[in-house]
């Protein structure tokens, strides 16, 4: 066997992994069933904060098929506390974080107890017997009250709210000017809040997780994004040393940094099969997944922008307050700080200021979802963009034109102190504004206008970059971040010409097997078919920083490609060997190694045999061409790209519609065209669900209303209109591949582009926000020019349906 | 999740499923499609101790004429009236209604009679049944009763369904002849409405001669807008006529305030809906 003919990079390959994840013919984490194995059911708080009086649980240790039922007190020795790796600031104030809830509830929907049963089903009976008093304690839920003077507080010992108040200043960091000086020389400055409202990643398979304990050493099932790290750090908590821990995440279906965590309920089930002996088995319910599982966003974001009367941008600050909830969790407070660096965007300025204030509240913990931190700032910067082009009555795509980068300004330091590699704006906005019909969709809305329709067509803009491929590890030290960011490759080289490729990176559903094949197919010259992907198995992927960030091709398929150049160095010093030819002599293509000038050559897959026969190998060559690289990256990878969303807005009911969406991305080399148009389409959904439906809303009492997928509405393909999208291809120089990462992009960038379509569309009735998500009430009442009632939710009963009887987890009735 | 433990019946009869639902006692509940009990049994918001699955009881399905009626037994799925002929011809509304109940999946499992019998007045098959002047047949230990729709919605969840009384079918005069509409709105296409409003106009030339309408959402019952009614008939169709006669749309209304809309809202969108309705019933 020998070339490929056509590259596998660049193919719209179809994924090798789906025929068994289409038909479930795949081990789900659930699914596994082990000799013996017992099931948990978790019993959650329906107070948001609240003192646990007494917990009675006898009944419910005499119940049908229990073994043990266990509560915080009982574990208050062993459980420790999860762990938090991003301590942002020197003094930051972190609250101890058990497992399971010892003397006080945080949040609704905070474990209190475990069954411990023969049966799910046995278990959850179980839990309905056990009897406990709760004594109330005053719940904080509001950010702005929560670090006022007097408020409140979630964790008394802590002594404030506040957790922590991250600064970054241009002036001080020297990479721009003084931002307050910058204002006050400034024509026009445009004030704005915006509200990050609270989101639920909604994965589609619940979170579930399986230990045995029966082995020398315990393993782990759990639907994770993250084995690696949930390795290290169950290690880390229960003392267990990580030599006797094997965590594997088997097939996962979704994550969206959802499962980026070290989970109460991985820790619980761990402590519970190591002190019975037996196997144990949690999976959580859709409703305990939406009180508990942790949520994102979470922001009150004030933005300042300020401009000469010309439109160039001078400076701006951005003041945030974000909501972490009861507890850190894994990376919860570095969330708000990853938009840090991506507020000025594509743009120029003189000066910028970015200061977050980190607030706790009696809500589920927040934590990375979808873009984390990176959507909230594109959010703010692309919606104030509109609004100075409103204030100045320029073009609010001239408006941006006038401030980007331009491409021959590549690279370019940021007045955020990054520097951006590669990018062209111009060419993406060029094919966007082409494809979109811009000109005559502005001219009928001028026609729309003029004659007082009903439906008003609006056209928002969001021309976006972001920072992805986390991350060079001396950066994320810099940010007092835990970890590091390399990423771990190897490839063996099997006796029959076959290859595993073996990563760190851990996909849940993605597609990485396709991809990593299509890359090995193309640099070892093999057939796709015949390389196997190996993950998410510390015991056969022993070293890895698993998947989030966008950063699994532009780092982990990096070590793949450095990987592959080891195993192609050693082929040609036995191949050489083999053809009786100085190693100069060799040329490698399309799987064959040939002497330069002769029609002698060899094949990999002779190459792989000969080492591992080991009959004839020149002296001191090891029998092996197994190899392997881990690869840190020098800087992140900036994609970017221009959204245009056209909007008819019924001014009668407020009711939206997206009438048309055009895409020009720019993520860099594309390996496989259809797996970016997935992760586009996916992307734009869930970015357009921030924008029109999604968003977690609590009572007064601190109860998630929201707490079925009646009423937190995730979209589905109905809801959806039609996306045009499209490519420019500028390379990262940051990567042998070129690659830039497209996880994130598609959620980053369409938010803000339906938000100035729809505020675009009424802007000449008196609107300038409308709150997300923006609500057909929202709509309306802003048009009406109301109280801005717009700003929240008309009331505390969730909207009809399954949820006006309410989530039985977790819910504070 | 996993419901509470319960017993399970599949009777074949109704005889069989009224006698099983006496023998039960209070704690029974019967089961038709399921799509709304299963969920509530799944969140453990409700432990019966007894199911009694009507899925077996053949009579209670199909779509018949009985003179000038039209019947349409309890257990027919929503697929079925949709794609039934005598519903196209005698209750258009009903089945242009039924075409917006949740999705393809749900319209095959769940039951016109589950729907009603079920009576969460944001359910979709409530309002049109009450435009229609619908009578439900119940039966129960003691033999059958008629009760029309006006009297069979108590409040939320709730009907003059007694504790052992089935509702076995459902019948109505024929509207042959008549256009209709269902006006639904919501905020994702797989959402209870947040107002809906049912419309079946009879229209001689341009005047229309006679108007249902009733609205989905905007009480704890169904609310028949009779308001509107009046001021549409002997109207001409035109949009002022009909604008003016929906501004009575609220009248006798209730509505709740909730995350989607709250009373104000809820009040201006029966309005506007109802307008709508109208309109496209009018062709």
């Amino acid at each position: 066997m020998t070339a490929t003919v056509e590259p596998e990079v660049g193919r719209a390959r179809l994924r090798k992994e789906d025929a068994r994840l289409i038909t479930g013919r795949t081990r789900w984490t659930d699914n596994i069933s082990l000799p013996g194995m017992l099931h948990v059911a978790v019993l959650r708080s329906p107070m948001a904060h609240a003192r646990i009086s007494n917990i009675d649980v006898s009944a419910a240790k005499e119940a049908s098929g229990v073994l043990a039922v266990v509560t915080g007190a009982d574990l208050a020795d062993e459980q420790g506390s999860l762990p938090c790796a991003w301590p942002i600031t020197e003094d930051m104030k972190a609250p101890p974080a058990p497992a399971l809830a010892v003397d006080t509830v945080n949040f609704a929907g905070e474990a209190v107890a475990v069954v411990v049963a023969r049966s799910a089903a046995e278990a959850h009976d179980a839990l309905e017997a056990i009897d406990i008093d709760y004594e109330d304690l005053p719940v904080v839920l509001d950010m702005n009250e929560a670090i006022a003077d007097g408020a409140d507080l979630v964790h008394p010992d802590l002594g404030s709210n506040a957790s922590a108040t991250w600064i970054f200043d241009s002036a001080e960091a020297g990479s721009g000017g003084d931002v307050e000086q910058a204002i006050a020389a400034s024509d026009v400055v445009v004030e704005r809040t915006f509200r990050q409202q609270r989101l639920i990643p909604a994965f589609m398979e619940p979170r579930s997780v399986v230990v045995d304990p029966t082995g020398e050493q315990i393993t782990m099932w759990s639907a994770t994004q993250i084995p690696h790290i949930l390795r290290w750090m169950t290690s880390a908590v229960t003392g267990v040393p990580e030599t006797k821990i094997r965590v594997i995440a088997p097939d996962v279906g979704g994550g969206f940094g959802g499962k980026l965590q070290i989970t109460p309920e991985e820790i619980v089930t761990f402590l519970l099969a190591r002190r019975l002996g037996r196997p144990v088995k949690w999976t959580e319910s859709r409703s305990e997944s939406m009180v508990s599982a942790h949520h994102g966003r979470d922001q009150i974001q004030k933005l300042t922008l300020a401009a000469t009367q010309d439109g160039t941008i001078k400076g701006l600050k951005v003041e945030l307050l974000a909501d972490m909830g009861a507890y850190l969790r894994l990376v919860t407070p570095g969330v708000p700080i990853l938009g840090a660096f991506m507020y000025n965007a594509i743009y120029k300025m003189d000066a910028y200021k970015f200061v977050c204030t980190n607030v706790f509240t009696n809500k589920t913990p927040t934590d990375a979802y979808r873009g984390a931190g990176r959507p909230e700032a594109t959010y703010a910067i692309e919606r104030m963009m509109d609004e100075l082009a409103a204030e100045l009555s320029m073009d609010p795509m001239e408006l941006r034109r006038k401030n980007w980068i331009k491409h021959e300004e590549f690279p370019f330091n940021t007045v955020a102190g990054l520097t951006y590699d590669s990018g062209n704006y111009e060419a993406a906005t060029a094919k966007a504004m082409e494809d979109f019909g811009y000109d005559a969709l502005r001219a009928e809305q001028a026609e729309r206008r003029e004659r007082g329709d009903a439906v008003q067509l609006g056209i928002g803009i969001s021309t976006y970059t972001e920072m992805c491929g986390l991350a060079p590890s001396r950066v994320l030290g810099a940010l007092s971040y835990g970890a590091g960011g390399w990423e771990h490759a190897a490839i063996r080289m099997l006796p029959t010409g076959k290859v595993e490729v073996i990563t760190g990176t851990s996909p849940h559903g993605q597609g990485h097997e396709t991809v990593w094949s299509q890359i090995v197919a193309d640099k070892l010259g093999v057939p796709f078919d015949d390389v196997e992907v190996l993950h998410g198995d510390t015991q056969s992927s022993h070293k890895g920083m698993d998947s989030y960030g966008s950063r699994s091709l532009a780092v982990g398929g990096t070590a793949l490609v450095l990987a592959a150049d080891k195993v192609i160095d050693k082929a040609r010093t036995i191949a050489a060997h083999m053809m009786e030819c100085s190693v100069d002599d060799i040329e490698f293509s399309g799987g064959s190694m040939k002497v330069r000038g002769t029609d002698t050559s060899t094949d990999i897959q002779s190459i792989a045999l000969q080492a591992h026969v080991a009959h004839d190998l020149p002296d001191g060559v090891e029998p092996s061409l197994d190899s392997e690289a881990t690869f840190d990256p020098e800087n992140f990878s900036f994609p970017h790209g221009t959204h245009l969303c056209a909007t008819e807005v019924d001014t009668e009911t407020g009711q939206v519609r997206i009438r048309s969406y055009v895409c020009v991305d720019d993520v860099g080399k594309v390996v496989n065209p259809m797996i970016v148009e997935g992760q586009v389409h996916g992307g734009l959904v869930q970015g357009i669900a921030q924008a029109l439906f999604e968003g977690a809303v609590h009572d007064e009492s601190g109860t998630l209303t929201t707490g079925t997928l009646a009423d937190y509405l995730v979209p589905s393909a109905a809801d959806m209109p039609s996306f045009t999208t499209g490519h420019t291809e500028t390379l990262a120089t940051s990567n042998p591949l070129g690659v830039k990462g497209v996880g994130e992009a598609g959620t980053i960038a369409s938010t803000p582009a339906v938000v100035n379509a729809i505020v675009d569309a009424v802007r000449h009735r008196g609107v300038n926000d409308v709150e997300m998500p923006c609500t057909p009430m929202r709509v309306w009442q802003a048009i009406q020019g109301g109280s801005q009632a717009a700003a929240g939710p008309g009331g505390t009963e969730s909207g009809g349906g399954l949820g006006s009887l309410d989530a039985s987890q977790g819910g504070a009735r | 999740m996993i419901p509470s433990a319960f017993d399970y019946v599949a009777p074949s009869t109704v005889d069989d499923a009224v006698r099983a639902l006496n023998d039960a006692g209070e704690d029974a509940k019967i089961i038709a499609g399921g799509q709304s009990l299963l969920p509530v049994l799944r969140m453990r918001l409700a432990a019966p101790s007894k199911l009694i699955d009507l899925g077996k009881v053949a009579e209670l399905r199909g779509v018949r004429e009985d003179g000038d009626a039209l019947v349409i037994g309890a257990m027919t799925t929503h697929y079925d009236v949709q794609r039934d002929p005598l519903v196209r011809e005698h209750a258009q509304l009903l089945a242009v209604a039924t075409d917006t109940v949740a999705d393809p999946q749900v319209r095959h499992r769940g039951t016109f009679g589950g729907s009603l019998a079920h009576a969460d007045p944001a359910g979709d098959l409530l309002a049109p049944a009450l435009a229609l002047d619908v009578e439900m047949v119940l039966c129960g230990m003691d033999g059958k009763r008629t009760v029309p729709a006006a009297d069979f919605f108590v409040d939320y969840f709730t009907t003059a369904l007694r504790p052992s009384e089935l509702l076995v079918e459902v019948r109505m005069p024929k509207y042959t002849g008549w256009h209709a509409h269902y006006e639904k709105f919501n905020r994702v296409a797989q959402a209870w409405s947040i107002v809906g409003v049912a419309a079946a106009v009879n229209v001689a030339g341009h005047t229309i001669s006679a108007a249902r309408v009733a609205l989905t959402n905007m009480s704890s019952v169904p609310v028949r807008a009779s308001g509107v009614e009046q001021a549409l008939v002997g109207q001409e169709a035109t949009p002022d006529a009909i604008r003016a006669a929906a501004e009575r749309a609220v009248e006798g209304t209730m509505p709740v305030a909730d995350n989607n809309a709250d009373v104000a809202y809820r009040e201006h969108l029966a309005k506007v809906l109802t307008s709508r309705a109208v309109t496209a019933a009018c062709g």
